[in-house]
């Protein structure tokens, strides 16, 4: 059994919903407040944090029962885990494998972090537009100021 | 058209071609020639912060070419005191007018307005981001001084770090192989963002507090007002202000075609009698936002410039 399969089994399997793989050591925390998890919802939610990994070398592992992600959701992700794969389970087996293929821009998912850019307006009916100026490391730069962001801070950001 | 949002609007090849459109300009500028390039079509302007060389000299450039100007006036005394989003203001002047110039306080607002809207947009000024008109004029004074504007030793001076106009210029210096010396006090050093862009584009940048070492081999001294207005704290501001004052001595040893720009206006950072020296550029380069934005209107209108320009007034 290789150290991936050892590491996905650290956790009982599931009947129905999301595995997300490869989440790079310790941000799994930060991938459930992208998905909104914060403890008051009654689905089970397993987490493994920093167990080897031959692609990242330390990875983190979420699955979430009962809830299927969406497109919009893995775009999210694409801030912390741009390189997770995805799985949606049904009755035990993989029914879908996902992965995240960012697009030239993230509309509508973190709105800029700087306080002075007209995006910040709240009553300006605009989208949020990021551009994805490179994906390795990930540089993502606000349409409108054209300023790069930190993506931790941009993390706080989520729409 | 085309917007005019950022320097990267334009290439070299455009920078050089709406230069040399300016030049031809220069007497409609000063009145000497009527050429009515622009009759029928109208300016929109678009000023949500005080400005008087920038609004002036877009009204200026419109009314010698024919053109007309509506202006947003006030902000007290428009609907943007009622709430009205940038958004409606910018849809409903796009209906006014042929062409918008835009000042707004916050960053990317000009493009936001360049997506609301079907004509072109000036970005006037947006925060502390880019000035692009004002880089064009100060590029257009530059070549009046030296014949060209590529690798010139350029130094630039005082607020760099919320000075929108030196943002924009030095991207566009860099771009055409001027060597830049940054002098300003360490809070206010140019957003090392824009460092390490510059140098990624390969901009040889020297970064110093020290004025006075950098002015013999200076072509270019681009000295900037410590603007009050855009420090939260003004205890910050006071230990700034007045760090950097330009006296007629301190011009003794210059090169004799050094010029002394400033974007105007001024506190005290050049003293007046600098104004009677030979270096003096800077009122030159008031008039230059006039001519330069002319071809850039023009430009973005799609009007092209007679080769000839001629026909008395």
């Amino acid at each position: 059994m290789s150290a991936d399969e050892q590491s996905m089994r650290r956790v009982t399997a599931i009947r129905n919903g999301t595995v997300i793989d490869h989440i790079p050591g310790g941000l799994v925390l930060q991938a459930l407040q992208i998905f909104n998890i914060d403890g008051r919802q009654s689905n089970p939610i397993s987490l493994v944090m920093n167990v080897p990994s031959r692609k990242l070398g330390t990875k983190d592992i979420l699955k979430i029962e009962d809830r299927e992600l969406t497109q919009d959701e893995l775009d999210r992700l694409a801030l912390i885990a741009p390189m997770a794969s995805v799985s949606i389970i049904r009755n035990y087996s993989v029914a879908e494998k996902l992965t995240i293929q960012l697009s030239d821009e993230m509309i509508n998912v973190a709105h800029c972090v700087y306080s002075n850019c007209i995006s910040n307006s709240v009553r300006e009916p605009l989208p949020h537009r990021l551009k994805v100026l490179s994906t390795k490391p990930l540089i993502l730069q606000c349409h409108y100021c054209g300023r790069n962001q930190n993506l931790e801070r941009l993390i706080g950001n989520l729409l | 058209m085309n917007s005019l949002i950022t320097m990267n609007d334009l290439t070299n090849d455009d920078i050089h071609r709406i230069l040399a459109d300016a030049e031809k300009l220069l007497p409609v500028a000063k009145g000497n020639l009527h050429l009515p390039l622009l009759q029928g079509k109208i300016l929109g302007n678009l000023f949500f912060e005080p400005s008087t060389r920038t609004r002036m000299s877009f009204e200026t450039a419109m009314k010698r070419l024919g053109g007309d100007v509506v202006n947003l006036g006030a902000v007290a005394s428009s609907s943007v005191v009622k709430g009205e989003t940038l958004h409606d203001t910018i849809r409903m002047v796009d209906g006014y007018s042929d062409v918008i110039a835009l000042r707004h306080p916050l960053q990317g607002a000009a493009q936001y307005a360049s997506d609301c809207a079907n004509v072109p947009i000036a970005n006037a000024g947006d925060g502390a981001g880019h000035h692009p008109t004002q880089t064009m004029l100060d590029l257009f004074t530059i070549k009046q001084a030296h014949g060209k504007i590529e690798n010139l030793n350029v130094v630039l001076v005082g607020d760099l770090r919320f000075g929108r106009t030196v943002h924009s210029l030095s991207y566009a210096l860099v771009r055409f192989g001027c060597k830049l010396t940054l002098v300003s006090p360490e809070s206010l050093r140019l957003p090392d963002e824009i460092i390490n862009e510059l140098k990624e584009q390969g901009g040889e940048l020297e970064i110093t507090e020290d004025l006075k070492p950098q002015l013999e081999n200076a072509d270019v001294v681009y000295m900037t007002r410590i603007q009050k207005e855009r420090f939260p704290d003004e205890d910050e501001y006071v230990r700034v202000a007045g760090v950097y004052k330009l006296v007629a001595d301190d011009l003794s040893s210059v090169k004799k075609d050094m010029i002394v720009m400033h974007p105007l206006p001024r506190v005290d950072e050049i003293n007046p009698d600098v104004d009677s020296t030979r270096h003096a550029a800077y009122f030159e380069q008031a008039f230059n936002g006039v001519v330069t934005r002319m071809a850039l209107l023009c430009d973005m209108l799609n009007i092209p410039i007679p080769e000839k320009i001629g026909g008395e007034k």
